[in-house]
């Protein structure tokens, strides 16, 4: 796998971001109550929050959407979204995203939550929710590993890649093998739409907005489980340069998590 | 009032919808099985909503959701299915959410389960075991109420007798004092406004970022302070002149009280008391029901649970005996050799002469 065959320098595990935030400045979405966050520099999280919220604002819905989200270092961002939100366990927003919708059906209801939460914790969640067809839309940050803990190997990390417990890189005989998540969900009849984006580079960040447009339009039309998954850059995690989290997100974990629509329509 | 004989699964089923429920989610297994099929049947029909859950740990996670819309929602199963939904119960509670959670066990050996906070954390819920189904209807809708009116959950501590007998019950609505406004639901509405809200278990607010947990925590605690004041509910009879007073809850206790009666018009002086609520335990009405007694005899089908709350309501005042004990028929349902008059009187009876030959 190309993880094993980077020519990144890897950081000490100890070590701090190697470079400071930049203050981008400008606006930030109307759903959100500060510009300011807590995540790291380079982390890709808050670029697809702001997506997220754009998209549901852009879609007239910022009055009527209800946000589940898990457990992970986006969760840091459930003090400033300016949405109706409802704060779940470690892996179970799905469920909780089921009966926020089934008593609200008119309701925009989707779940926020990072590869730990879902593909670890909470597998069966998603994917019993998706095979149900159920009205509700799964967004997943996914960037293989657990960033809140310091950089643990996840189910989506892939073969190669160097985490805090698999500090040689992942290799299959001893770790397993990575999910690939939207394609297993994507399989499942239940599923009206799934597709993969990435904020590694602007047409990513481009093509990922659409894709958020397309999810929320199926559950606006009733058409059944919608998920995206948005591949997310953690330089910290990942023990590498803040500078070279994007490259090494297409390059090492874009190539086996290849981004792209994987379903569209039932 | 028109009393229908219903079994007691139909009849939990029924008060729960009396009493406002819309969403239910469960998993089957028995003898919490009657409660899921009953409520499949006749939610819908009541414009409610029923989920098959994949598991005990997605059903509490659907009833989570259906609450924070600010819905009545329950979820149950047995003891087992209890022991996987404990971290949401305890999460749930810390959310201020109220829900209602029926355990309709394999004995009476999740009392520990039940009344300490099974899962992680400092947080309790008020848990109710009803005698009979009779009470267990009533039960059923005052959790409902107790649930909304604390926004913390309420266990319903029920059996395989009480799932799977027939009594004549009157399932009407019952009239409670009305209660505040449900403005923390989420229903989307105050997005974008600045004053969104967020159901959140760990302690974190809009607008203010990290967590308080002390004073979060603070707050909880003097909420279940409050409760365990408030919330204590307790039978007796004949504990005036008693020289022994025999404890029992939920179904055994019906046996006990029978068997009780029955030596008191004999004139043994023998006295009767049954904790109603488990938690809060009723330790005040317990130690005054006990005043003047030689000895407080427990009578639990487990190993030994309530007889520790016997012992702290009492402090010393009297010794405090266990007469129960695992008491198992061969499927493992708790319905044991225990649930019967004359072994319970033989019981009784052998601690209340055995004193005798002492004295």
């Amino acid at each position: 796998m190309s993880g094993s065959k980077s020519d990144l320098t890897i950081l000490s595990t100890q070590a701090p971001p190697s470079e400071p935030a930049t203050h981008l400045g400008g606006p930030h979405p109307a759903l959100l109550l500060d510009g300011d966050h807590d995540l790291c520099p380079g982390c890709g999280e808050p670029v697809a929050i702001r997506l997220l919220l754009e998209v549901i604002e852009e879609l007239g819905c910022g009055q009527s959407s209800i946000a589940t989200v898990g457990i992970g270092c986006y969760t840091a961002f459930t003090s400033i979204i300016d949405l109706d939100l409802v704060q779940a366990l470690h892996g179970r927003a799905p469920s909780v995203a089921t009966g926020i919708k089934r008593m609200r059906p008119e309701s925009l209801v989707f779940t926020l939550q990072g590869d730990g939460d879902m593909v670890n914790e909470g597998l069966q969640e998603v994917l019993h929710t998706a095979a149900r067809g159920e009205n509700v839309t799964c967004v997943l940050l996914n960037n293989g590993v657990f960033g809140e803990t310091g950089g643990h190997m996840t189910a989506t990390t892939v073969l190669g890649q160097r985490t805090k417990n698999s500090l040689e890189g992942r290799d299959a005989a001893y770790h397993g093998h990575p999910i690939l998540i939207g394609d297993m969900l994507a399989s499942l009849d239940g599923t009206a739409y799934a597709a993969r984006g990435t904020v590694a580079d602007a047409a990513g960040v481009s093509r990922t907005r659409r894709m958020l447009k397309k999810a929320f339009q199926a559950q606006l039309n009733g058409e059944g489980f919608s998920f995206v998954e948005i591949l997310t850059m953690c330089p910290t995690g990942w023990f590498i340069e803040t500078a070279r989290g994007p490259g090494y997100l297409s390059e090492v974990m874009g190539s086996v998590h290849v981004a792209g629509e994987l379903k569209t329509g039932r | 009032m028109t009393r229908v004989f219903l079994e007691g699964s139909e009849a939990l089923a029924a008060a729960a919808i009396a009493a406002g429920c819309r969403f239910f989610a469960g998993y089957p297994m028995t003898p919490f099985t009657g409660l899921l099929d009953h409520m499949a049947e006749m939610l819908p029909e009541a414009g409610g909503v029923v989920v098959n859950a994949e598991s005990e740990l997605e059903a509490v996670g659907m009833a989570w959701g259906a609450l924070a819309t600010g819905a009545r929602a329950a979820t149950g199963s047995t003891g087992q299915g209890l022991s996987l939904m404990q971290e949401s119960l305890s999460e749930i509670s810390r959310a201020e959410l109220p829900l209602v959670v029926f355990n309709l066990a394999r004995g009476q050996s999740d009392y520990y389960q039940a009344t300490r906070g099974g899962g992680h954390g400092d947080y309790r819920h008020i848990v109710l075991a009803p005698i009979d189904i009779h009470e267990a209807v009533a039960h059923t809708q005052l959790a409902f109420h107790l649930a909304d009116r604390w926004r913390n959950p309420v266990l319903i501590y029920g059996d395989y007798l009480l799932a799977h007998t027939y009594e004549s019950v009157d399932i009407s609505p019952v009239d409670f004092p009305e209660l505040p406004p449900k403005d923390w639901a989420v229903d989307g509405s105050l997005g974008g406004t600045g004053r969104s809200r967020n159901l959140n278990p760990i302690g974190m607010t809009k607008g203010s970022k990290g967590i308080e947990p002390q004073s979060f925590l603070d707050r909880l605690n003097l909420k279940c302070e409050a409760m365990a004041r408030e919330e204590m509910r307790f039978e007796s009879e004949f504990c005036e002149d008693a020289e022994l007073l025999v404890v029992a809850f939920g179904t055994l206790a019906k046996f006990v009280r029978f068997v009780v009666r029955q030596m008191r018009e004999e004139g043994l002086r023998v006295g009767y008391a049954r904790p109603i609520s488990l938690w809060p335990f009723p330790s005040d009405d317990l130690r005054a029901a006990a005043a003047g007694v030689r000895e407080v005899a427990v009578l639990e089908m487990n190993a030994g649970q309530m007889i520790d709350d016997v012992r702290l309501a009492i402090l010393g005042d009297a010794p405090v005996t266990a007469i129960g004990g695992i008491s198992m028929d061969e499927a493992g349902f708790g319905i044991g050799p225990l649930l019967d008059p004359d072994t319970i009187r033989c019981r009784v009876e052998g601690l209340l002469r055995g004193k005798e030959k002492v004295a």
